[in-house]
């Protein structure tokens, strides 16, 4: 099955909606509630990033019987050093952004935390791409 | 123990009414920053806050928290109300500290 979503850069208000669509996909396809919370952690905080970081952005999933790939393409500034993006506290948040309680610098370690396979490729003043991977089969 | 009982024993302000009041308590978690409570909340959790707007449910709602405690007297904006009788969560405030409420529901689900 494939599913498709929308982001627009800078809309706080719907972020989350995608992450949200697709955990009641997963929920109706009695998918076990601790791979669910690991599929929708990682997504969040990418569909996350692309409205505080980026201008807009695509979400692609495609959930097969044992694995969920969810490619997150997006428009905007890119990521100029991947690995120090990686870490816990490093975050270039606008103060507005931070005073919502973002920008802790925590999403793309709760990314990698939870996903089976995180793939992050970026070019400078074009764009950013996600590709995370979750398995479906293992065992909890 | 359910959210009805905390909003009893801790004299809570149920800002959304009836709504959610029936979900069972787990535990609880504090903070403010959005991607700590998303990687580090359980469900079932109550989670305690200063933070008052919509992306709140949101994080909620995915980590299928129990209810939401706002502190410190602040009030859930319009949207956030919206949002929490959508995901049928229930948003409660008090006028104590974060430290307080916390210390106080930790206390209560020890018994
Ligand atoms: N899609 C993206 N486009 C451009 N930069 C990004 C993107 N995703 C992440 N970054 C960069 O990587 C940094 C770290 O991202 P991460 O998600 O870990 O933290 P954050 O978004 O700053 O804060 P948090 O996720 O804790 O709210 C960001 O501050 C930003 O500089
Ligand atoms: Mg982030």
């Amino acid at each position: 099955m494939q599913f498709e979503y929308f982001i627009n850069g800078g809309d706080f208000s719907k972020a989350g909606q995608a992450s949200s669509q697709f955990k009641k996909v997963l929920q109706q396809l009695n998918v076990a509630p601790h791979t669910i919370k690991r599929i929708v952690v990682a997504l969040y905080e990418a569909e996350v990033n692309i409205v505080a970081h980026a201008f807009k952005g695509k979400i692609s999933i495609e959930l097969q019987p044992d694995l969920v790939s969810m490619l997150l393409t997006d428009e905007g500034p890119g990521i100029p050093d991947i690995e120090k993006a990686m870490e816990v506290g490093y975050s270039t948040a606008s103060p507005k952004v931070r005073e919502m309680g973002f920008g802790a610098g925590m999403g793309l370690s709760n990314i990698k935390n939870n996903a089976d396979l995180l793939e992050i490729t970026s070019i400078v003043g074009k764009g950013t791409t996600l590709k995370i991977s979750v398995n479906l089969s293992k065992q909890e | 123990m359910k959210v009805e009982d905390l909003i009893k024993t801790l004299s809570l302000t149920p800002f959304t009414g009836d709504i959610g009041t029936s979900r069972p308590v787990a535990g609880g978690y504090t903070g403010d920053l959005l991607s700590d409570v998303m990687g580090h909340s359980l469900a079932g959790q109550v989670w305690i806050t200063l933070q008052t707007h919509k992306n709140v449910m949101a994080v909620a709602s995915l980590r299928d928290l129990a209810a939401v405690i706002i502190v410190n007297g602040l009030k859930p904006n319009d949207d956030m109300l919206e949002q929490a009788a959508e995901e049928n969560i229930p948003v409660l405030g008090t006028y104590e500290s974060a430290f307080d409420v916390s210390g106080k529901l930790f206390k209560l689900l020890e018994k």
